[in-house]
């Protein structure tokens, strides 16, 4: 019974994920179409606005002559290794933030001051301390992903079921099997969310560490290339910023869908 | 024998702060859940505590379980106090708490992890359970795909897997509906006749009291205490069709006989504190 019922929703379900993917695609057509036709009629002047098929040109010049590769993975590792170092430190900080009240207390508000602070504007310093190579761009992609994961994991560790501690209690479960069976488990979810959150702003994070300072990477290609007027590969540039960006959520939100289906909504979805 | 005793059991708990209570007159800021509280249950029978909403029925639970400890007198578990939750006892509570991520097979497996069992024996044990319930073809469902029934089902085979000397039940039965309570009191009688194991279970319902028992004991207003102990004089191995019978009417008039003033009293008390809520 139960199991049909679910069948015809997600059938609803995919007819609607259909048509919407139409309407969709369609608007994107009808934007790209128009902004050529703009730039074939010269109704607009290609060295501030560009066109579809110049930043299609630019794209297979920057993949053709490697600057597009070197620069991707410049990019890359610095924000692999500020994303991971934010996984390390805010996936336990959090956790222990929302379990232990002591130090919710006595970090609460320092995190909070620090959560309100845009660390971009604290891109000066880390130039001053950590220099204008990739460290100082790692730092950045740190400060910026790390806040969602503590965030997200503190307010996990809040909506653990108090039936559940009572059972596991009453089965004499240790503090740390409690921890283990029950506080982990809840937190998965959370954890995928902020680890989603967490790419967005160290995506960002990379970007705009590049364009304010550096000699290499995406961001420095886009800001080189727009002080250049070169604005074909601008958006080149950007158009893989926000691929990356897309696949990575994607992905992210996949996994996530994986850990969260006890939770029975995920055919719905 | 008597594995559990209860002697001079009190339990009182502090309310929030900002809260208090008019008892006879006088605000207070605790709340006396039980006073006097004195029982002895016998190794391997079945008993069935009623009483009036908040006499402490469920505290009394929770102090057997060592999950929360008497503010006077002691409970004893083969002898000795109760300070902690015990391997010889089990719990079945009344919103089911199944671990939502868990199948029901590996829900089943809990009580037996944190007592350091090895997997496949444990594996072993939850699938005996599950076929004892009829709940084979579900071992790979989470609880949001079991109905509720199924649910508590899956809940007592986690009990029943820990093969506990002292089984639990907080009101299990209360949040399903009339017919499958009256199919889950059968199976459950049906299991437990095959067992040894002495059963502590707290409900509402009289008729559910009288089917199960071999004595209901029945608790007095807040603060609760034992009032009265009725043997129920029917026969076993017992199945549905005696709840129609002129034995089971007359037990029924027996209990509710002594707890219909308790009820009043309660009603009344309920009137003078209106702040008070479980």
């Amino acid at each position: 019974m139960r199991k049909l019922t679910v069948f015809q929703k997600s059938n609803t379900a995919k007819k609607e994920k259909i048509l919407n993917l139409l309407l969709g695609s369609s608007v994107i057509t009808l934007f790209l179409v128009s902004w050529e036709l703009l730039f074939q009629f010269k109704v607009v002047n290609p060295l501030f606005i560009s066109a579809p098929s110049r930043v299609v040109l630019a794209e297979i010049t920057i993949i053709k002559d490697g600057s597009l590769l070197t620069n991707l993975s410049v990019s890359a590792k610095e924000f692999l290794l500020g994303y991971a170092a934010a996984i390390i430190i805010g996936f336990p900080f959090g956790i222990m933030l929302g379990w232990f009240k002591l130090i919710r207390g006595s970090f609460g508000p320092f995190i909070a001051a620090l959560q309100a602070t845009p660390r971009i504007a604290l891109m000066p310093l880390f130039i001053i301390w950590f220099g204008l190579g990739i460290t100082s761009k790692i730092v950045v992609v740190l400060m910026s992903a790390i806040f969602p994961l503590i965030v997200n994991l503190r307010v996990a560790m809040t909506t653990i079921d108090s039936d559940l501690i009572h059972v596991a209690r009453a089965y004499g479960a240790s503090r740390w099997q409690i921890f283990r069976s029950i506080a982990f488990p809840t937190s998965l979810p959370f954890l995928m969310t902020g680890l989603r959150l967490a790419a967005g702003r160290g995506l960002l994070g990379v970007i705009v560490a590049e364009v304010f300072g550096g000699a290499e990477g995406i961001g420095y290609m886009i800001q080189y290339a727009g002080s250049t007027f070169q604005t074909d590969k601008v958006f080149a540039g950007v158009l893989v910023v926000a691929v990356t960006g897309i696949t990575l959520d994607f992905t992210l939100d996949r996994l996530g869908r994986y850990f969260d289906r006890w939770r029975g909504e995920v055919a719905v979805h | 024998m008597d594995i559990i005793i209860a002697e001079k059991v009190n339990k009182k708990f502090k309310l929030k702060q900002g809260q208090n209570i008019n008892n006879n007159g006088v605000a207070s800021n605790q709340i006396e859940v039980l006073n006097g509280f004195d029982l002895k249950i016998k190794k391997g029978e079945f008993l069935v505590l009623v009483g009036p909403s908040g006499s402490g029925k469920s505290v009394f639970l929770d102090l057997v379980g060592g999950l929360s400890t008497p503010t006077g007198g002691v409970v004893y578990l083969d002898d000795k106090p109760v300070e902690a939750p015990s391997s010889k006892t089990a719990y079945v509570f009344q919103q089911y708490a199944l671990f939502p991520w868990r199948t029901a097979l590996s829900n089943i497996e809990f009580g037996l992890e944190s007592r350091g069992v090895l997997k496949e024996e444990r594996v072993k044990i939850a699938r005996e359970l599950l076929s004892l319930f009829g709940l084979s073809d579900f071992e790979d469902r989470f609880p949001y795909q079991l109905s509720g029934g199924m649910q508590q089902r899956v809940a007592i085979a986690r009990a029943l897997a820990t093969k506990p000397e002292v089984l639990l039940m907080d009101e299990p039965f209360a949040a399903l509906d009339a017919q499958t309570r009256e199919i889950l009191q059968n199976e459950l009688i049906r299991i437990w006749e095959g067992t040894e194991t002495t059963v502590i279970f707290v409900t509402h319902s009289i008729d559910e009291a009288v089917f199960l028992a071999d004595r209901v004991a029945v608790v007095t207003a807040r603060p609760g205490r034992i009032k009265e102990i009725i043997e129920i004089d029917l026969p076993r191995p017992r199945n549905g069709e005696l709840r129609s019978s002129n034995e089971f009417a007359a037990n029924r008039h027996k209990v509710w006989g002594a707890l219909k003033t308790e009820v009043n009293k309660a009603q009344q008390d309920w009137k003078l504190a209106p702040q008070f809520s479980e």
